[in-house]
């Protein structure tokens, strides 16, 4: 049985969802980082590694990077998608 | 062992200086909890009146977050496991954006408009003040946390015990006891603003020992060669002997990532903050600040392995941070360095404490024995206060007979935790179909299920526990609400209405 309700949604709505949604979107891009960097450079034997900045390219990129590029993203997307909206 | 002996005045005092700064906040916020009249008393004991702005809330967030197993677990699996296990410790990076972006405004706005202070206020509202509910809840949080907050303790007076040689039950009493104080006369403007000095110390704790180490070890280099000569297992992501398999570390993302969504003492911040502005400056604030910390403790212990070569006699791998720190730093450092694991534990258990409290006090007394005790405010700020101390008063005599290993008792609370809340709220917030028997039976499931699994299939497909456990919560949530009435169109105009 499906309920159809019928309601004004709150207009707020719209723009939060819109935010809710790119918080998602960015977590699944942290996640694929996260695996493709780990596991695609790290899954080949230690003696064959590269290094950067000291440390091996598997590490620097998804443990380092991310932090740095995750935040960056992070405040880009709060600056293009957000809203300053009343919450009262 | 204390090996710190000879100075000691150099370590306690950065230390005192803390402690004491942590009873002003209490007595600061003290100050303001008694002036605030009437039913306001309840939104600014258990939520600070919603009245905090974006580095406030970033730091709470992340420092209710980051606790014991971050700074002395996590760093002691790294030392053993390697690299593997910094990247395990990123999962965490998200922290700050998952549960502010995905709680989201909608959260905020909904909790305005129902008056809800607490968590379980939002549940009750949407479930319809179903009992089975809101009992359910409070229980599972209550039983949960008390576990947690035990965990916390016992890593906090351990750490002291081992840098300064203070007996175990002094540090129980001293810092628990300091705690306790300043949460139950400040409530959550105390724990919220000692919060954001916590994060602050940590930050600079973490990026302290994270430098000193690099250097006393020759750099990055250096330390990874003597890794690899000890064994070249550490320098991948596999840990040693592949023992962080790419399922169980892949759950990860849903243990301490997705699922703390879960985690009422996590999720009321996303409650917390004053307008949209504060928001979006939390978001990005608490996500650099979980990056450093996770990033700088985790690394840490895994290059500490390059310096300490063996864990000194009488100590086990949890004590890496404090071993690290003596042999370092001169001794006023140590001191300084010994406040950042001490505010993570603080941080986190005057979070957990405030919770409870508001459990017992506005969710179940008020709600549901005692109505009328909320037109005597007097009466309320004692009730409240002596509630919040006599369970940390509880809770640090039960901490006295410390079980062991910090990291697993406080991931088992977690995941009962989560299993108990998350769906309950995501989906109460996002599925205008959900309703109450759907949360009394994914929180059932969720409980039952995470136990058992735990006890009898411990690795599911390889993976942690929680991945099933919520997986089972879910179809339990969706079946339950499809064969019970959808909930009245009053409720869901509440929720999603103009």
């Amino acid at each position: 049985m499906t309920k159809k309700y019928i309601i004004d949604e709150d207009p707020r709505y719209k723009q939060t969802n819109k935010e809710t949604l790119s918080m998602v979107i960015l977590l699944i891009a942290n996640i694929a980082w996260w695996f493709i960097f780990a596991y695609g450079l790290g899954s080949s034997p230690p003696e064959s590694y590269t290094y950067i900045m000291g440390f091996p390219a598997w590490f620097f990129w998804s443990c380092i990077m991310s932090c740095v590029l995750f935040s960056v993203l992070v405040w880009l997307v709060i600056s293009l998608v957000f809203k300053d909206i009343p919450l009262d | 062992m204390n090996s710190a002996n000879q100075h000691l005045p150099q370590i306690w005092i950065p230390v005192a200086i803390y402690l004491i700064a942590m009873l002003y906040i209490g007595y600061y916020s003290n100050k303001i909890v008694s002036a605030s009249k009437g039913d306001k008393f309840l939104s600014e004991y258990f939520l600070g009146s919603r009245s905090f702005g974006g580095y406030v809330v970033a730091m709470t967030l992340v420092a209710t977050y980051v606790s014991a197993s971050s700074f002395l677990g996590g760093p002691g699996a790294a030392y053993t496991q390697g690299l593997g296990w910094v990247l395990l410790a990123m999962t965490q990076l998200p922290t700050a954006y998952l549960t502010l972006g995905i709680l989201g405004k909608r959260f905020a706005i909904v909790s305005r408009k129902v008056k809800a202070v607490t968590i379980i206020d939002v549940i009750r509202e949407r479930y319809e003040d179903n009992l089975w509910v809101v009992w359910l809840a409070s229980i599972g949080a209550i039983i949960f946390l008390i576990v947690a907050v035990v965990g916390q303790f016992v890593g906090g007076a351990k750490l002291f015990q081992s840098i300064t040689g203070l007996p175990y039950m002094w540090g129980l009493f001293l810092f628990g006891g300091i705690a306790l104080i300043y949460t139950a006369i400040g409530g959550f403007r105390a724990v919220a603003l000692s919060d954001a000095i916590q994060g602050t110390v940590m930050l600079f704790g973490t990026i302290l020992i994270l430098v000193v180490t690099i250097i006393a070890g020759g750099g990055v280099s250096n330390i990874l060669g003597t890794l690899n000569s000890i064994n070249p297992d550490l320098l991948t992501p596999y840990g040693v002997d592949n023992f962080i398999a790419v399922p169980w570390i892949s759950s990860y993302w849903v243990l301490v990532c997705i699922g703390i969504l879960g985690l009422p003492q996590n999720a009321i911040r996303a409650m917390a903050y004053k307008d949209s502005k504060s928001m979006h400056r939390a978001i990005v604030i608490g996500t650099v600040v979980s990056g450093i910390l996770m990033l700088g403790l985790h690394l840490t212990g895994a290059l500490s392995r390059g310096i300490i070569e063996k864990i000194p006699e009488g100590l086990t791998v949890d004590h890496i941070m404090p071993v690290l720190a003596i042999k370092l730093l001169p001794p006023w450092l140590v001191g300084i360095f010994l406040a950042a694991p001490l505010a993570a534990i603080m941080s986190t258990v005057d979070s957990q404490l405030i919770l409870m409290s508001s459990t017992i006090v506005k969710d179940l007394y008020l709600n549901y024995i005692n109505p009328r005790a909320s037109e005597d405010q007097k009466r309320l700020t004692n009730l409240s206060m002596i509630c919040t101390a006599i369970l940390g008063l509880i809770i640090i005599i039960a901490s006295i007979k410390p079980p062991s290993l910090i990291i697993w008792i406080n991931l088992y609370a977690f995941g009962g935790l989560e299993a108990t809340f998350f769906w309950m709220l995501i989906l109460g917030l996002y599925w205008k179909r959900a309703n109450a028997h759907g949360a009394i039976a994914s929180m059932i499931t969720g409980i039952v299920g995470f136990i058992a699994i735990s006890k009898f299939w411990p690795r599911p497909f390889g993976t942690h526990p929680i991945v099933l456990t919520l997986v089972l919560g879910l179809i339990a949530f969706v079946i339950a609400t499809y064969v019970t009435t959808p909930p009245k169109e009053e409720t869901i105009r509440k929720f999603w209405g103009a």
